[in-house]
């Protein structure tokens, strides 16, 4: 060992981007260009990038197999209904309780990955479960970032005594255990609907594990933003801004921002996988979607009281869950060593 | 230094009081029926609802209600609204099992996390590395309650390998202790395990580049001692920073899932029974619980950092 060259250590350290940058021409290539060369040359990112993308598409069209293949909805009880398997009746839900396992095509689509224990079709449940899984999960992120931006920038930009309020906020926010608030405010959303003003919002709503998700990841992307502004605040071209007599909200958007972008298109996407993640949590512990309606983290909280009996009914759900977090764990990875090959973003659980 | 440590504490205490404020809130403002109804059991007379009423405050103005409930917690008087049972005493129960969990868990995970993050920069960018990224990416990706479940279900069940769920006090039987815990604390460590590898993996990588590390590779160390000795030493600093975070985290409440799945009856799942019948002493009492030990493990990392660092200090 003690004979090996230090650079073999070095594979994937700054040493290796600074010879990349002396073995190829990249000067004169901005930083955009150059993240997208590092990108295309990270096929597994790209390749778990496409998969994410697949993944969402097949959630999009749910109502296309529900409609043409499996004729029933995601809510749909076939408790006493029988169907055709290979030319022979069957329950759905045999007479002592455990439902059908999975058919793929053998009743012609129907039941294709079985049924719970409601006699509603798995599969169906599955993409429409998936739409209401990442719905929630891309609109929190994007709530998340919209806010954690205004905070962080307000905050570090302007410093003082607003600064000190947004910062006092983020760390009593900070300081609540994630699940633990998330829950509290579920349940209580949940049950009582939320009214502000001309906003209200209905309990069994979709949009109360969006806002619930939405706000407590918050100090998460907030307080690293707020960093990188009290650094952004004392550069050059800041300055020279000011100099030439740019506003506050001007030097923000035009001097800050595209300057915190690679940051934020990092957090994006592992926002969405946490936030994904979160429903699940909050949906397992019966704070998130409320039933009828069907997401990963209700199927599996479902599926594991029948779990002794018909286990898919838990691995399925979780096994989807998985790929989809995964998928945009390693895309979120790759973006940011393309990016920003140093910056060390960490969301917490 | 001193002036640090009190500062620091003056914030705890500040923040610690604006969690209780806000749980109270969140149950008190948000509209989800009349507890004392709820209270009253299934067919209430109007005695007894206004009977639980004043013994509960529940038609004084919100502050009152809150100092009257804040006097309980601190004296541990405390009671549920549905169980009647005294919430710290609750809570005193399930701390051991809390505790069992959250220690072995962070013990394990920070072993395990170790040894794969060394490991995989060692042998940066060939199979092991690739492979043991790809493993720690699908823990980071699990969720504890699904995992859990299905480790609950063949290990425990189906292959009695493990037993199903439950806890044994330590001072019963370590053996059955430690046989009871292996479970919950694999499937708790294993998302841990997934970023502390990660981390470190990156912050060797780092450090391997560094003029020290190139002094002591040029004075003859052999290659396990400057492996340990001089890059392990200095990029552990960043992981235990976090495990003193993550530690305060699982205890305060990162645990509920893997305590729920596992049935172990701590302070976590706990909070989440309460949580479930909006029965806010407990709940109250157990943020309260949850929030205290994330805030201390903060300040201690701070009050760390700050007297090793001095410059910290005068910010």
């Amino acid at each position: 060992m003690a004979t090996e060259p230090a650079t073999e250590y070095s594979f994937e350290g700054p040493a290796a981007f600074e010879e990349e940058a002396k073995r190829e021409q990249v000067a004169g290539m901005g930083p955009w260009r150059l993240g997208l060369r590092r990108m295309r040359r990270n096929k597994v990112a790209i390749l778990f990038g496409l998969l994410f993308v697949l993944l969402v598409a097949i959630c999009v069209a749910a109502p296309l197999w529900a409609n043409k293949v499996a004729h029933t909805t995601s809510a749909e009880n076939h408790l006493s209904d029988t169907i055709t398997v290979n030319g022979k009746k069957t329950n759905v839900v045999s007479l002592d309780g455990v439902p059908i396992g999975p058919q793929y095509f053998k009743a012609d689509g129907k039941f294709f990955l079985g049924a719970d224990g409601n006699g509603r079709d798995i599969m169906v449940r599955l993409l429409y479960g998936g739409r209401n899984s990442l719905l929630i999960g891309i609109t929190a992120a994007f709530m998340t970032t919209i806010l954690s931006i205004i905070l962080g920038l307000v905050s570090g930009f302007f410093g003082g005594f607003t600064d000190g309020t947004i910062r006092a906020a983020l760390d009593v926010l900070w300081s609540f255990p994630v699940i633990i608030l998330g829950v509290a405010l579920g349940v209580a959303l949940a049950l009582g609907g939320f009214k502000l003003g001309p906003i209200s919002i209905q309990g069994d709503s979709l949009a109360i594990p969006i806002l619930v998700i939405g706000v407590v990841y918050v100090p998460y992307m907030a307080r690293p933003i707020r960093g990188q502004v009290l650094s952004l605040r004392e550069k050059e071209f800041v300055e020279a801004a000011r100099a030439q007599g740019a506003g506050p909200f001007r030097i923000m958007f035009t001097e800050m921002i595209p300057n915190l972008t690679s940051t934020i298109l990092v957090f994006f996407t592992l926002l969405i996988a946490n936030a994904v993640l979160l429903e699940a949590a909050l949906s397992f512990l019966g704070a998130g979607v409320q039933p009828p309606e069907p997401s990963w983290g209700t199927m599996i909280s479902d599926g594991v009281e029948r779990i002794a009996t018909a286990p898919h009914l838990t691995i399925v759900p979780g096994l989807m869950l998985v790929i989809t977090v995964l998928s945009l764990n390693v895309f979120g990875d790759g973006i940011r060593d393309a990016l920003d090959p140093r910056a060390k973003v960490r969301l917490e659980h | 230094m001193a002036r640090f440590i009190v500062r620091r504490l003056f914030q705890m205490i500040g923040v610690m009081f604006a969690v209780s404020v806000l749980t109270f809130l969140i149950f008190n403002v948000i509209p989800n029926g009349d507890p004392a109804v709820r209270m009253a059991g299934r067919h209430p007379s109007q005695t007894i609802i206004d009977q639980i009423r004043k013994d509960w405050h529940f038609d004084d103005p919100i502050y009152v209600q809150y100092v009257v409930t804040m006097k309980k917690v601190f004296t541990g008087d405390l009671k549920s609204y549905f169980t009647q049972l005294n919430v710290n005493e609750e809570i005193r129960k399930g701390i051991p099992r809390t505790f069992s969990l959250a220690i072995g868990a962070a013990l394990l995970w920070m072993f395990v996390a170790v040894c794969f993050g060394l490991y995989s920069a060692v042998k940066a960018g060939r199979f092991a590395d690739r492979f043991l990224t790809i493993i720690a990416l699908i823990g980071i990706s699990m969720p504890v309650f699904w995992i859990g479940a299905l480790m609950n279900y063949y290990l425990g069940f189906k292959w009695g390998i493990f037993p199903n769920g439950g806890y044994v006090d330590l001072t019963d039987d370590p053996v059955d202790w430690a046989y009871h815990l292996i479970l919950p604390w694999t499937a708790l460590a294993i998302l841990f395990i997934g970023f502390y590898s990660r981390v470190l993996r990156s912050n060797v990588l780092d450090t391997i580049n560094e003029d020290y590390v190139r002094t002591a590779r040029a004075k003859g160390l052999s290659e396990r001692q400057i492996l340990v000795r001089h890059v392990l030493r200095n990029s552990m600093i960043p992981i235990v920073t976090l495990w003193g975070l993550d530690f305060g985290a699982v205890i305060g409440g990162g645990a509920i899932l893997t305590e729920t799945v596992f049935d172990l009856q701590g302070v976590g799942q706990y909070a989440a029974d309460a949580v479930g019948q909006l029965d806010v002493p407990p709940v109250l009492a157990t943020t309260m619980f949850a929030a205290f030990f994330i805030v201390l493990l903060n300040a201690i990392v701070d009050i760390a950092y700050a007297y090793l660092d001095p410059r910290i200090r005068l910010q």
